[in-house]
């Protein structure tokens, strides 16, 4: 009783997929040949037979294929996960490191910051934060050339008057979004001397920013984010991070003395570059998810 | 803490499988989206507080709003598919 229902759930779940599959892949390029009406005179043909009973076996072991697939990446990753070492034993790498002795003796008086885990990444190992900050322009490029339409879609009336008229979600974002935007700037200022940073920080304003787009409309943040802004920021803040570490492409990652010194520790102008650094990361984070939401949902910023 | 923390993990799995197991594509989401909040708690309890925020803002809120705008732009195409059928007809 039970197999026979696991079955036809199974079988239930395997078409569902296949028609899900093709009803799509048929709408999303319309001029794709359509399933051709039933022709008898086919099925005479050797080849096309042949090509049918590969089709037939596909699909009777497609899913248990599949199955043995994941059970065997399964068995891979969780053989992986029993030879790491315990977590917080004393003989894993990431505490015999010599290089990890250096960063926790002498971390604070090289860097000045409090939070060991910001000197590393945005002064020990700043260009790798360059280099990711990067990959985020570069994503981000790559969804506008994809999705940006250059002739303004027509909005549809109806969902914006539902979307306006929601009174218990305007009322939330009336509460929430304060608190987001000044949670986002506490984490984006505090990266040196607390968790978070640029990355947290930039994260928590773009989705306030997203909250206040779908509870007010898009309309009243595009003075705020136009596409003209956006470059502007996107591309001083990338600007200033690239003058200020390209050094490391140079001059290999050894730190290097600047103007800015480390500072009294604790203190909120301090740690050298780690904090301009981090409002430049939050900023290109924060400006490029408000900028795939709107992008993903209205084809323009 | 512990039996907390072994309660988080099932949860982890199940969510994990039943995000692969669900039929409908919205409560599949919903599920990643459970499962992304699972996670932020558990790097909160690995004492991994700026990941965890990272993972709350950006795991549960920023990809699955995307997932959900690029699953209504499928939907949108489905429909105006059959509008264009009816109309030929």
């Amino acid at each position: 009783m039970k197999r026979q229902r696991f079955k036809t759930w199974l079988s239930q779940w395997r078409e569902d997929r296949f028609d899900w599959t093709s009803e799509t892949m048929g709408e999303l390029h319309p001029s794709a040949p359509q399933a051709q009406p039933e022709d008898d005179a086919w099925r005479d043909r050797p080849v096309r037979r042949l090509y049918e009973g590969e089709l037939k076996f596909f699909r009777s072991t497609f899913s248990y294929m599949a199955a043995v697939l994941a059970f065997v990446m399964i068995f891979f990753l969780l053989r992986a996960v029993v030879e790491m070492p315990n977590f917080g034993s004393a003989d894993s790498p990431a505490s015999t490191s010599p290089v990890i002795k250096r960063y926790i003796e002498d971390g604070l008086k090289e860097t000045g910051a409090v939070n060991i885990v910001a000197g590393v990444i945005l002064d020990y190992r700043a260009f790798d934060t360059l280099g990711e900050s990067h990959v985020l322009f570069t994503a981000s490029v790559a969804v506008f050339i994809l999705l940006l339409q250059t002739v303004p879609e027509k909005e549809k009336e109806r969902e914006r008057r539902i979307l306006q008229d929601d009174l218990i979600l305007k009322k939330t974002a009336q509460v929430l979004i304060p608190l987001l935007v000044l949670f986002g700037i506490y984490v984006l200022l505090n990266g040196h001397l607390g968790p978070g940073g640029g990355f947290s920080g930039g994260a928590i304003i773009g989705s306030s920013f997203i909250l206040y787009s779908l509870a007010y409309g898009p309309e009243r943040l595009s003075s705020l984010i136009n596409m003209k802004t956006y470059r502007a920021i996107v591309v001083s803040a990338l600007f200033f991070y690239s003058l200020s570490k390209c050094y490391s492409f140079f001059c290999g990652a050894n730190h290097y003395e600047t103007i800015f010194g480390p500072g009294t520790p604790g203190a909120i102008f301090s740690a050298g570059l780690i904090m301009p650094l981090n409002v430049a990361v939050g900023m290109v984070v924060a400006c490029t998810m408000y900028g795939f939401y709107t992008v993903f949902k209205q084809g323009r910023l | 803490m512990d039996f907390i923390e072994i309660a988080l993990l099932i949860m982890l799995v199940i969510c994990g499988i039943s995000t692969c197991v669900t039929k409908n594509l919205l409560v599949s989401l919903i599920i990643f989206m459970a499962y992304s909040v699972i996670m932020s708690i558990i790097w909160a309890m690995l004492e991994a507080p700026d990941l965890a925020i990272t993972e709350a803002a950006v795991g549960a809120g920023v990809s699955s709003i995307l997932m959900f705008l690029s699953l209504k732009k499928i939907r949108d195409l489905k429909r105006k598919a059959e509008k264009d059928e009816e109309t030929e007809i």
